[in-house]
């Protein structure tokens, strides 16, 4: 089996950490993950924006670069929903697409609907928040939605329940956005920081002292809040909770 | 000022921001007890999306069955392509007979329509019944929501109003005593009128007949007492037939406020005696809208405000932030169909969270018509050239990969070095209410690439 790593362009540049944590759950499982060196941008700023003739190109771009890989997984519940929800409009028709579309994984999702391993080989010892983040959420299906009135489940909880000592907290309101949204955190900027303090808060009265997800976007809105305000909370992305970090 | 600033100022008041989200939250909350206790809640909705698409596809039809079927119980059917023309085909049905003196239910059709102006500038008297629409009326403002038009004010501000109004008590502003002394003062105002205007629900093509439902029984006690009834509809506020009507009122009350159903669902089949009822059908842009595959769902709304109440910008930002007459997600995709270029913020007024598709009872796709309406954004030239520009910059980037990573070294490099007044000076919009993430000394491309020549 051939997987592609994608790893969203700011974390690459911003969160090496995760992104290798992301690249150590897949080894840990004795997968084989080849990392193509020329990727950059999904093209889901453009695209959220509504430049659509420059989101296309980058959709291009993709493919071409992901096209023969077996699998494609990426620690990013939004930028696969791009590939998965968004990328017909430019795709649709090209050869490869298909494919990729039905073969682009988030990575929980792709260790819960693929590889189902039954144990982590990791611990952590605290309690722990899940955002869920909507993309993922949503278009994904990574977890029921308190809007559908349909049986619950969460592909998260269980894939973060392998890890040793870990404790959820319940939140009030479960899967409510954190106001990143994209190029949303600067074009609404008091709006999205207000809705970040919110779901912070949240965390924070359920007794969180983590807050995991598996976006990093909008972990680093919610952690830029944090670190501003100096609340006592943290965010991790889910991959290295998973990956046996603290 | 568009959606931004507008959400700004709603935000600086803290405290009264999380006590709309809050108030808001518990409505959300009520709907999903009520739709939870439904175990064919999720094929309900199937079937009314279905309904809907069969009807909207098949609109011509149906509105001309509708309208033979409506005369022939001897209702007046009229027909305006604008609101211009609605509001024409009011006054001169009120003339006609004499009238000056306007009872009407809630509509947000004759909102869109600015009715009450028109009518007020041709010396109508005319009064919104709905508790609601009342308050907002004799505050001269415009609805905040859809369902609950005054859900932004706080029981003081509706004592002042009414004590300044209707001469209640000084400082009283128990709820209960505000709404009897409302009470009182639209009893007067239904008992001299000669006229009464409502919207319709749901106009039933098989029988020629409207649906109107109200919690207040307003929309009755107007209707029953003039001689003359003028019914306010949309084009795709038709359903089929009389046995489809069910599944929408049952998704209606328990999405709009958690209800098993409205407290009053009134079918209007004929006039009162010695009466006329009158039946104005609208469409101001609608067929517009059905003649675009990526907007025509949203046609298929029956107003229940479910997206609204769940939308967490809108708890936030509040109605009159979206400076449209429907606010919220549905009125942001209507308000962008009408309007692009007035409207053009609200498209992204919006996280693409996708909460509202979910919630609607109608299975509306209503954050993809947001996602599209933003392409018409830029293809109209419309998002501002500095925005564009960036976006352009950066997928141009995107395409060099050995621009981007030595763009990427240099920041992390650099950006640790700088001086905060530099780092969060006013251009990191980013910076005002956030820090940035602390730069690391390298990317996961460089960590990588060092691993696989260690291998
Ligand atoms: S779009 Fe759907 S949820 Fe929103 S008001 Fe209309 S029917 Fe209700």
């Amino acid at each position: 089996m051939r997987i592609g790593l994608f790893i969203p362009c700011f974390m690459n540049e911003l969160y090496p950490e995760a992104s290798m944590a992301t690249l150590k759950v897949l080894e840990n499982l004795g997968l084989h993950v080849e990392y193509p060196t020329n990727q950059t941008c999904c093209g889901q700023p453009m695209a959220n924006t509504g430049c659509a003739h420059e989101a296309g190109e980058l959709a291009k771009r993709f493919l071409k670069i992901f096209k023969d890989y077996d699998y494609v997984v990426a620690p990013s519940g939004s930028c696969v929903a791009m590939v998965r929800e968004n990328y017909a409009q430019f795709l649709e028709g090209e050869d490869g697409f298909e494919h990729l579309k039905t073969h682009t994984y988030e990575l929980v999702e792709f260790l819960h609907d693929v590889i189902k391993p039954t144990n982590m080989n990791a611990s952590f010892p605290h309690k722990v928040g899940i955002h869920n983040s909507c993309h993922g959420h949503r278009e994904l299906g990574m977890a029921s939605m308190s809007e559908r009135n349909l049986p619950a489940f969460s592909k998260i909880e269980k894939i973060l329940g392998l890890v040793d000592n870990i404790e959820f907290v319940t939140l009030k309101r479960n899967d409510e956005c954190c106001g990143f949204g994209g190029t949303f955190c600067v074009s609404e900027d008091a709006m999205s920081a207000a809705m970040g303090i919110d779901r912070i808060n949240d965390h924070l009265s359920a007794g969180a002292e983590v807050m995991t997800g598996i976006d990093m976007s909008c972990l680093m809105h919610m952690q830029g809040i944090i670190d501003r305000d100096k609340l006592p909370i943290k965010t991790l992305h889910i991959a290295q909770i998973l990956a046996g970090e603290s | 000022m568009g959606h931004p600033e507008l959400a700004e100022k709603f935000i600086a008041n803290n405290e009264r921001m999380h006590w709309h989200d809050k108030a808001l939250w518990f409505v959300r909350e009520k709907r999903d007890l009520a739709a939870h206790g439904l175990n064919e809640w999720e094929s309900l909705r199937e079937v009314a999306k279905q309904i809907k698409t069969h009807t909207i596809d098949k609109l011509d039809f149906y509105l001309e069955e509708f309208e033979k079927n409506a005369k022939e119980k001897g209702l007046h059917v009229h027909w305006a392509k604008d609101a211009k023309e609605h509001n024409e085909i009011v006054l001169k049905l009120l003339l006609n007979r004499g009238s000056k003196k306007l009872v009407k239910s809630k509509s947000m059709l004759t909102e869109e329509c600015h009715l009450n102006p028109y009518l007020e500038e041709n010396g109508i008297e005319v009064i919104d019944t709905d508790l609601g629409e009342r308050i907002v009326q004799l505050r001269n403002e415009a609805p905040s929501h859809i369902v609950l038009p005054a859900i932004h004010l706080k029981k003081e501000e509706v004592g002042k109003t009414f004590e300044k109004f209707l001469k209640t008590e000084k400082d009283n502003c128990d709820p209960t005593y505000l709404t009897r002394a409302a009470r009182v003062h639209l009893r007067e105002k239904f008992l001299n009128a000669d006229a009464s205007l409502t919207g319709v629900n749901f106009g039933i093509a098989e029988t020629g007949g409207v649906v109107v439902c109200t919690n207040e029984g307003n929309a009755d006690l107007g209707s029953s007492l003039p001689k003359l009834h003028i019914a306010s509809m949309g084009i795709e506020k038709i359903i089929p037939r009389l046995k489809d009507l069910s599944i929408f009122t049952r998704l209606l009350a328990r999405s709009a406020t958690g209800q098993p159903i409205t407290s009053y669902t009134s079918h209007f089949h004929a006039p009162v005696e010695g009466g006329e009822l009158h039946i104005i059908i609208v469409d101001n842009g609608r067929s517009d809208i059905i003649a675009n595959d990526d907007f025509k769902q949203s046609l298929h709304c029956i107003r229940c405000g479910a997206c609204i109440n769940t939308c967490p910008v809108y708890r936030r930002s509040g109605g009159h932030s979206y400076g449209y007459t429907i606010p919220g997600p549905i009125g942001s995709t209507l308000g962008a169909s009408k309007d692009l270029r007035t409207n053009k913020t609200l498209p992204f007024a919006c996280t693409l969270c996708a909460s509202c598709s979910n919630v609607c009872p109608s299975k509306i796709n209503i954050h993809n018509q947001l996602y599209k309406h933003r392409q018409s954004v830029v293809s109209a030239g419309l998002l501002g050239a500095k925005k564009h520009t960036i976006l352009k910059v950066a997928t141009w980037v995107m395409k060099h990969p050995a621009l981007l990573d030595f763009g990427g070294k240099m920041a992390r490099k650099i950006v640790p070095k700088l001086p905060r007044s530099i780092l969060y000076s006013k251009v990191n919009v980013w910076g005002k209410k956030r820090e940035l993430p602390k730069f690391p000394k390298n990317s996961f491309k460089e960590l990588y690439k060092q691993r696989e020549e260690k291998k």
